[in-house]
């Protein structure tokens, strides 16, 4: 299995609100909240960590759920994300500069 | 409900101050004759001093960040904030006359993600515009800096003000907009200065304008509903919150003063003696704004208005009293729908005068 690695796009503005992360697309002003799960996954996209370690470290240990089930959860939510354009996805590491391209 | 209402909600259950205004200068380009600011710098924040307040507001949960003005551009360090802002991921709108942005900044704006950028304009007609602005060739600058802004594919907002030197523009202006691939946004309110000079509200336009921008679907959406007679007062409307000032929201000046609101010059503390979050949590002028609902307002809590009226406490703040009407949404209220607010009401009974209602029938009673 390719490693996988994901980082947030420039194009974006971010906030946790409670538990919850609330994301807004500068792209298209699209927005977005997520879960107590997905929200622990945003956190830790630096663009170094492959999303297995993300998921081992972030999701499991933190939140009843089996490594197989978080991980294939955790690669559907990045799919998604990276769909809107909020989050990059790589597999290789992802540099700051990488990152910091905005598309429109 | 919407995201946007499901967030503000959110927000106001945590406390959590989910949008700020934060104007970077009063100094100014142009100067309007509706404006209410005074212009001269009276020791505006350094740079530092912003980005240690940025980093506060994030701290704080802010998500929504308006930056403006005065001209924020004006700002030799203009870019920087704004760097700080975004590299800090606040959801940036900027809020400008847009007469210094060339294709360079139009660029800048689009690569640093600012979400929205909102343009005062005035009139299709230059001599409307510049007339107001004070600034010759202000119009053309300022449409040729939304043409580079759109280039970018950035999300443009023309804003209008409609006073008396501007009202026969209205609908052409709202054209261009139009013609031009950006939003319109019309504000029916001349405000009073900050420093609580009133006398531009002669500037306020006069009440058939208003009536003509209230029956006007692009501005106000459905009409009907919009000046639908008020449903009768319940629980609900006695319990609701004025406005987000206060509770979701507040403004910070060039000087580093918290107010509720850009439109409720109530200080509430200042940002060099104090964190953000102290003020936020503990400022008791803060503390006494959030502690009122419509149940507590003498006058309007009363009125056939009180759940649909747009009153602002930051207005009526300035008419001398926070708990008291707003008299400029009295006169929406009323032209919207026909009838008088109880402030109205309670201010043409100590004056009774049959003869100004024309057509009023008298019916003199035959004494038993």
């Amino acid at each position: 299995m390719m490693p996988k690695y994901i980082a947030h796009s420039s194009a974006i503005a971010a906030r946790k609100l409670g538990e919850e992360m609330i994301i807004m697309s500068a792209v298209d002003s699209t927005l977005f909240t997520l879960n107590p799960v997905a929200t622990a996954i945003w956190q830790a996209a630096d663009g170094r960590t492959p999303l297995s370690d993300i998921v081992a470290t972030a999701v499991c240990s933190e939140f009843d759920v089996s490594p197989e089930i978080a991980y294939r959860d955790a690669e559907e939510l990045v799919e998604q994300l990276a769909g809107h354009g909020i989050l990059l996805v790589s597999d290789h590491p992802i540099t700051p500069a990488e990152a910091s391209q905005v598309s429109r | 409900m919407s995201l946007i209402e499901q967030l503000n909600a959110k927000a106001l259950a945590l406390g959590v101050p989910i949008s700020v205004h934060l104007d970077l200068t009063y100094r100014c380009n142009e100067r309007c004759e509706h404006c209410y600011l005074e212009h001269d710098d009276k020791g505006e924040m350094t740079a530092a001093e912003i980005f240690d307040i940025l980093s506060q507001l994030a701290d704080a949960g802010v998500f929504f960040l308006v930056i403006s003005g005065g001209e924020p551009l004006l700002r030799r360090d203009f870019f920087q904030i704004l760097e700080r802002a975004r590299s800090l991921l606040f959801n940036v709108k900027l809020k400008t006359n847009a007469v210094l942005i060339r294709e360079n900044e139009a660029r800048r704006l689009r690569e640093l993600g600012v979400e929205q950028v909102q343009i005062s304009v005035y009139s299709h007609r230059p001599e409307v515009h510049d007339g107001i602005t004070k600034l010759p060739g202000s119009l053309k600058k300022t449409l040729r800096a939304i043409e580079f802004l759109k280039s970018q594919g950035l999300k443009v907002t023309i804003a209008n003000v409609l006073m008396r030197q501007n009202l026969l523009d209205v609908s052409e202006t709202q054209r261009l907009a139009s013609e031009m691939g950006v939003g319109y946004t019309l504000d029916p309110t001349v405000t009073p200065m900050m420093s609580g000079d009133t006398a531009i509200l002669d500037m306020r336009a006069p009440r058939a304008a208003l009536r003509e921008a209230f029956r006007d679907p692009v501005l106000v959406g459905n009409v009907e509903e919009f000046c639908a007679v008020p449903a009768a007062i319940d629980a609900d409307a006695l319990d609701a919150l004025p406005c987000s000032a206060g509770h979701t929201a507040c403004y910070i000046s060039p000087y580093a003063d918290v107010y509720p609101c850009v439109q409720f010059p109530l200080p509430s503390g200042n940002l060099r003696r104090q964190k953000f979050i102290d003020i936020w949590k503990n400022s008791s002028e803060l503390n006494e704004v959030r502690s009122i609902t419509a149940r507590n307002l003498p006058t309007c809590s009363s009125c056939t208005h009180v759940a649909s009226c747009t009153r602002c406490p930051g207005l009526a703040f300035m008419e001398g009293n926070m708990r008291g009407p707003s008299t400029a949404d009295c006169e929406k209220s009323l032209v919207r729908t026909g009838i008088p607010s109880a402030n109205m009401l309670a201010k043409t009974a100590g004056r009774w005068q049959p003869s100004s209602l024309p057509g009023l029938v008298q019916i003199r009673l035959a004494a038993t």
